[in-house]
């Protein structure tokens, strides 16, 4: 039997991991695919406290989860390409105008 | 002596080798069905067309597709210098192992022990799980990475024209699909193949049974279209027509990996008539058979299906693609959605 | 039985994302992260949730990750300038400096903290009631359903957004 806590570590390395991927890649299509890796940490550890809890309420909130995560990714892609159209290149360093 | 054998054997079954053997079967049935889809095709195509067909290797051409297979095994096998290597390899490996995962949940018949060899009945699939409608809807939206890697990792513009052409294809009409499966979960108020078949037993006035195919004909319909265009067949098969695209997405592909996207093909045909007719016509269930021998029936069913696909291909002609898009989108999709609205009144008139 | 199964489920998991976060081509970013998904799906199975584990591929394997697929093949951004190892990160520009060294704080924190945890067991009893489709729509339907609509108003909002974003001007 494994116990809840095995779960919530290995959602915890998950969303490190994410996390290390955002503030890491200099591509802006792999920094939307660690934030997926964090969001899909996140639903883990909802569904064990549900099945820990006993309740069905934890796979409900991962559901709607999964549906923001959905909006999210075709919001942030179209605008990956609207970008791309400008600057031809993916980097985020190219976006910088607005820094002071 | 034989006693004895028996007895030894039975001392080898364990609940891991009884589905060992079972996934043993169903594998080797698969591979064997598709080797007879290519010789149903290649005859009934031929008679359509006013000709005899195969007829020289074996009585009526039925060693035919094991020709080709030994073939296309010792052909070359060719890779594009600019291809990216592990996608190329790989894609024809996700649309071979996809086709076949989407059966493991289809179930073909009543228990049997074997006349008493087994020490309890073991019913004729590979699992039942209570979601195994939605495994098979996940298992067919995951078929779609094998078209589309193929297209891109060959680096030539055919290929990579018709991969995404076909994929689009079938991410359009797997909404349909899923609709369409919607309402006949409605109506049998379960996910599991196993109960929704077994929901349809009995029968009506004594001889009319009760499939879901009477309360659901516009349903059935919706289905076998959206099956016809996931597995890119018959009128929809634009993305691999050969005097539009070469051969579409496997236009760099040679012998194995050739065969393997063949394979796929032909596999996804009989599991969407599979799934066809587990849902709508009633799976195993038969009148004059005893219960061990349901599964005929249901190859009976299975073999009808596909042998409307085959006549569907060779009588129709093809659809542009974008003619193809407008009736996915425009016409089934929301004929879909009227028969969810119409199955979910019906529902709640029959209860009353 | 099912330890063995959490860990190589876990291992895959851990492997694949780091692969996805450590990797120069981003098309194998994509297949990567989709075999993380999958191997998140069987760890959902493990826990009494089949209908998420299937929602799961459904959703995140079947149709959002085909979306990053399209999005990469169309920009056809081969490979990135070289993704900088740890090393390079602890002495490079300021900002991958302190992003790699708040990462690398925030894993081991969370596992420190995590594990300290009395350990708890999941109740087998629970098990029908949580893997129930039947109780997952039931109180889908009625106590979130309010929730339920709204989501569907802001998946019309993303579709019509995502197309208004990537058009073309003309």
């Amino acid at each position: 039997m494994v116990p809840l806590t095995h779960y919530l570590v290995l959602s915890g390395i998950l969303f490190a991991i994410g996390t290390a991927g955002v503030f890491l890649r200099r591509n802006m299509i792999t920094v939307l695919l660690s934030i997926e890796i964090m969001l899909n940490a996140v639903n883990l550890t909802f569904v064990a406290a549900g099945r820990q809890l006993g309740s069905v309420d934890g796979q409900i909130i991962t559901f709607f989860v999964m549906t923001v995560a959905a909006a999210e990714a075709a919001v942030g892609l179209a605008l990956v390409i609207a970008l791309f159209r400008h600057r031809e290149t993916l980097s985020p360093d190219a976006f910088t105008s607005l820094k002071w | 002596m034989t006693a004895w054998l028996v007895e030894w054997l039975r001392y080898l079954v364990t609940p891991l080798t009884v589905h060992g053997a079972l996934i043993f079967i169903i594998f080797n049935l698969l591979v064997l069905s598709a080797a007879f889809m290519v010789w149903m095709e290649r005859k009934v195509c031929a008679y359509i067309q006013d000709r005899l067909g195969p007829n020289r290797v074996g009585y009526a051409g039925w060693k035919q597709p094991f020709a080709d297979v030994i073939k296309l095994l010792t052909k070359e096998e060719l890779r594009p210098k600019a291809a990216d290597a592990v996608l190329f390899a790989i894609a024809p490996i996700i649309s071979a192992g996809t086709a076949f995962a989407a059966f493991s949940v289809v179930p073909f018949g009543t228990s049997t022990t074997l006349w008493g060899f087994l020490p309890e009945p073991v019913p004729l699939e590979i699992t039942d799980v209570n979601v195994a409608v939605l495994v098979i809807f996940a298992i067919t939206s995951m078929g779609v990475y094998g078209i589309v890697l193929a297209g891109w990792a060959s680096n030539s513009k055919y290929s990579l024209l018709g991969g995404l052409r076909s994929s689009a294809q079938m991410i359009s009409y797997e909404l349909s699909y899923g609709l369409a499966l919607a309402a006949v979960i409605m109506m049998a108020g379960s996910l599991s193949l196993r109960e929704i078949v077994l929901s349809q037993s009995g029968y009506w006035f004594g001889f009319i049974p009760k499939w879901y195919l009477w309360p659901q004909l516009f349903g059935f319909f919706i289905y076998m279209c959206a099956g016809v265009a996931e597995t890119n067949r018959a009128p929809f098969d634009f993305p691999e027509a050969e005097q539009e695209l070469v051969a579409g997405y496997h236009t760099e592909y040679s012998s194995m990996s050739f065969a393997m996207f063949f394979l796929a093909e032909y596999v996804n045909m009989v599991t969407v008539s599979a799934v066809a007719t587990s849902l709508y016509l009633g799976g195993w269930l038969g009148p004059f058979l005893p219960d061990w021998l349901d599964w005929i029936w249901f190859m009976v069913k299975v073999l009808a299906l596909l042998f409307f696909y085959v006549w569907m291909r060779w009588t129709l002609p093809r659809y542009r693609y974008d003619q193809l898009m407008e009736f996915g989108w425009k016409w089934l999709l929301p004929a879909a959605v009227l028969n969810l609205l119409y199955t979910a009144a019906l529902v709640l008139w029959l209860q009353g | 039985m099912e330890t063995a199964a959490f860990y190589i489920f876990a291992a895959i998991a851990v492997i694949a994302s780091l692969f996805v976060v450590g990797q120069r081509n981003p098309m194998y970013s994509v297949m990567l992260l989709i075999t993380s998904f999958g191997a998140l799906a069987g760890l959902y199975v493990l826990l009494d949730a089949p209908f998420t584990a299937v929602t799961q591929i459904i959703i995140y394997a079947g149709a959002i990750m085909v979306l990053f697929l399209f999005v990469v093949m169309l920009l056809n951004v081969p490979r990135e300038e070289p993704a900088p190892s740890v090393a390079a990160g602890l002495l490079g520009p300021t900002g991958l400096k302190i992003g790699a060294v708040l990462s690398g704080l925030l894993a081991i924190e969370m596992v420190w903290a995590l594990s300290r945890l009395p350990s708890r067991y999941f109740n087998p009893d629970q098990a029908g009631q949580v893997s129930d489709v039947r109780n997952i729509g039931q109180v889908l339907f009625t106590q979130h359903a309010f929730a339920f609509e709204a989501t569907s108003v802001l998946i019309l909002v993303a579709m019509v957004g995502a197309v208004v974003v990537a058009r073309k001007e003309h």
